[in-house]
């Protein structure tokens, strides 16, 4: 498959399928419940050890890979849960902005009549700078993953439809369009098998971006402290909680910093290498 | 963005009247002019440059502010005034002064109103009057966006011309690999691995605060610094982004391969002949990427303990302070299309064959 051959799909793709791994093995990892509050080990700094012991008077060993947070809660355990809701953030945030930007996107290309109304909407939308748009949408609702999912959706539709409708543009004046609508195909028929199926490849690419861009913008929200409730372990609220005592225990936003990064950037470089492999001239020019 | 860019469309306006900046300023740089070929070229454009494109338009349209307009809130306004101990008749009492029982298109065209008499209403939590509240945190972030832009075109300009015009070396991956770096590392992590570093470690500069620049120029710089770098590192990612690819176009043209025959200097082509015809998307890029720079402000604020707009608006969002919340995002929103207009009419300027 060509897709292998790609060095940066393969990267990109590599990194990407780790961090889901880690995302739905967290209880095997070695994790404990991540919203655990325990008030002896608060602060612990990385890799410090606690004996504990259990109601039966055993003895063991706890290791605290990434230290504690001021509750006492263990970071590493927060961090590996937090792959979760950065996943699941992006994977949904992708694919609804992706399918309502499709539909209305390829309305808005084809039918005419259509189009002024739709884009005035957008461009309206796409006046308010994205996170600004995304904070104000949270204010309005109660604080939560559907709202902030929904409050990253809706910046980020206008942009899908944007790309689509171009797409969209141009396709309708290809002969093979010309040709079906000669042949009698009805509009309906016409956008679902000949119009639609075109816009899909530069849509995937578009989608890995969308994707890439609401993980960063989840944890934005949570970090300042307006995004999902602060006991569920998110990337951003981990760094939120740590904020306070940065100076003296900077591992609370290491740690969660680290893994951001790594899959926000995995998810780009996945998205740049399909860009190149689905658009070769491109990487050609570039 | 924060990572936030999109492809842009022809757009009517662009349909209508194209402008060879239009379309050029998400492609990347190739240069398309009439009604045809911009669909086409837009439609490829969204093939390659995906993160860089904010679409920038002219006007905010009505449908925007209405979504943010009292009312529609779920959290009732009346009920935030009246506190946690306040009988149901206080609640009605207060809806009833606030307007918040009219019908949301009269509490809207009220609203307009009074924005157009400079009446941005009382902040529910400060029981001042919002626009006060406003002037008195703009020169924190002013100072904070002045310092980022010059910062961030000053770097990011030359890096992209030398990425295009070393292409394929290492100097080009290492400037790439920046900008992809730059767009895939949040703001705060960013801004907390720059405090450790320089303000904790080293101890070279405060960690964090502001300082007014009427109390001293170095305790301002001094503060500022920091901020200034950490909201730069996306924006230098941007334009670094868009100018390399802008320049590649460029260098291709037969005019640059006459200028170099002509026996002039690689400084002289790269400056006189290349980045002046290149200037269109780059200058685009920099009106568009303001939308991440306000993202970031808000962010960064936040990071540093500056009191400035970006930290009034997470503060008025979390005490719903929806006057306070309207006001900024409409504040925000103007800048942020205000300068995008800029934008567009210095093409005229850049590009003589552009008009208007």
């Amino acid at each position: 498959m060509s897709a292998l051959r790609n060095r940066s799909v393969l990267i990109g793709g590599a990194i990407l399928a780790v961090v889901v791994a880690i995302a739905l093995l967290a209880p095997l990892l070695g994790t404990v419940d991540p919203a655990q509050i325990d008030p002896v080990a608060r602060n612990k700094t990385p890799g410090a050890e606690r004996t504990v012991r259990s109601a039966d008077g055993s003895k063991a060993t706890v290791t605290y890979w990434m230290g504690t947070d001021s509750l006492g809660r263990d970071v590493y355990s927060r961090v590996i849960y937090g792959a979760r809701v950065s996943l699941i953030v992006g994977l949904t945030v992708a694919a609804i902005s992706a399918a309502i930007g499709l539909v209305i996107g390829v309305l808005a290309g084809y039918l005419r009549w259509l189009d002024n109304v739709i884009m005035r909407v957008m461009d309206g939308l796409m006046a308010i700078p994205a996170i600004l748009l995304a904070i104000g949408l949270v204010s309005l609702s109660k604080a939560g993953l559907r709202t902030v999912i929904v409050a990253i959706i809706i910046p980020e539709v206008p942009r899908v439809v944007r790309l689509v409708r171009a797409l969209v543009l141009s396709i309708r004046e290809e002969p093979y369009v010309e040709a079906a609508v000669a042949l009698g195909a009805r509009t309906p028929l016409l956008l679902l098998r000949h119009v639609l199926p075109n816009t899909l490849a530069p849509l995937i690419v578009q989608a890995t971006f969308v994707c890439a861009s609401a993980i960063l913008v989840e944890a934005i929200l949570s970090f300042l402290g307006v995004g999902i409730p602060p006991e569920t372990p998110t990337w951003g609220n981990i760094m939120a909680e740590g904020r306070a005592l940065f100076r003296v225990f900077p591992h609370n936003i290491l740690f969660p910093g680290v893994f951001l990064a790594l899959t926000v950037l995995a998810v780009n470089i996945l998205g740049d290498g399909l860009r190149d492999m689905l658009d070769p001239r491109v990487k050609h020019q570039l | 963005m924060v990572g936030l860019g999109r492809g842009r469309s022809g757009g009517v306006w662009g349909r209508r009247q194209p402008t060879v900046g239009e379309d050029r300023a998400h492609d990347t740089g190739v240069l398309h002019s009439g009604d045809e070929t911009q669909a086409t070229a837009t439609a490829r454009a969204g093939h390659h440059v995906e993160r860089e494109r904010p679409g920038h338009q002219r006007r905010p349209g009505p449908g925007a502010w209405g979504a943010l307009a009292p009312g529609v809130a779920r959290g009732d306004p009346a009920a935030i005034i009246a506190g946690d101990s306040a009988t149901s008749q206080d609640v009605a009492e207060i809806r009833t002064k606030l307007g918040l029982d009219r019908p949301l298109v009269q509490q809207f065209v009220i609203w307009v109103g009074a924005i157009a008499r400079g009446d941005f209403g009382e902040s529910f939590f400060f029981k001042k009057q919002v626009a006060d509240l406003i002037l008195e945190r703009v020169e924190p972030t002013l100072a904070l966006a002045t310092c980022t832009i010059v910062l961030a075109v000053t770097l990011a300009v030359p890096l992209g011309v030398i990425a295009a015009w070393r292409r394929g070396t290492w100097v080009d991956r290492v400037v790439m690999g920046f900008s992809v770096l730059g767009f895939s590392v949040p703001v705060f992590v960013i801004g907390y691995a720059l405090i450790y570093l320089f303000a904790i470690y080293l101890a070279w500069l405060p960690v964090q605060g502001y300082q007014r620049l009427s109390e001293g120029f170095l305790g301002f710089i001094e503060r500022l610094a920091l901020p200034s770098v950490t909201l730069a590192v996306i924006y230098v990612a941007l334009i670094a982004r868009i100018t390399r690819a802008s320049v590649l176009e460029v260098l291709n043209a037969d005019h640059v391969r006459t200028a170099r025959a002509k026996g002039l200097g690689e400084l002289a082509v790269l400056t006189r002949h290349v980045l002046r015809n290149a200037a269109v998307p780059i200058v685009t890029v920099i009106g568009i990427g303001v939308a991440l720079l306000i993202g970031g402000v808000v962010v960064t604020e936040s990071v540093y303990a500056i009191p400035g707009l970006g930290r009034f608006t997470v503060d008025a969002v979390l005490a719903r302070d929806y006057p306070t919340v309207q006001a900024v995002v409409l504040l925000f929103s103007v800048v942020y299309v205000g300068i995008n207009l800029l934008v567009d009419l210095t093409y005229t300027f850049l590009d003589p064959r552009i008009r208007y």
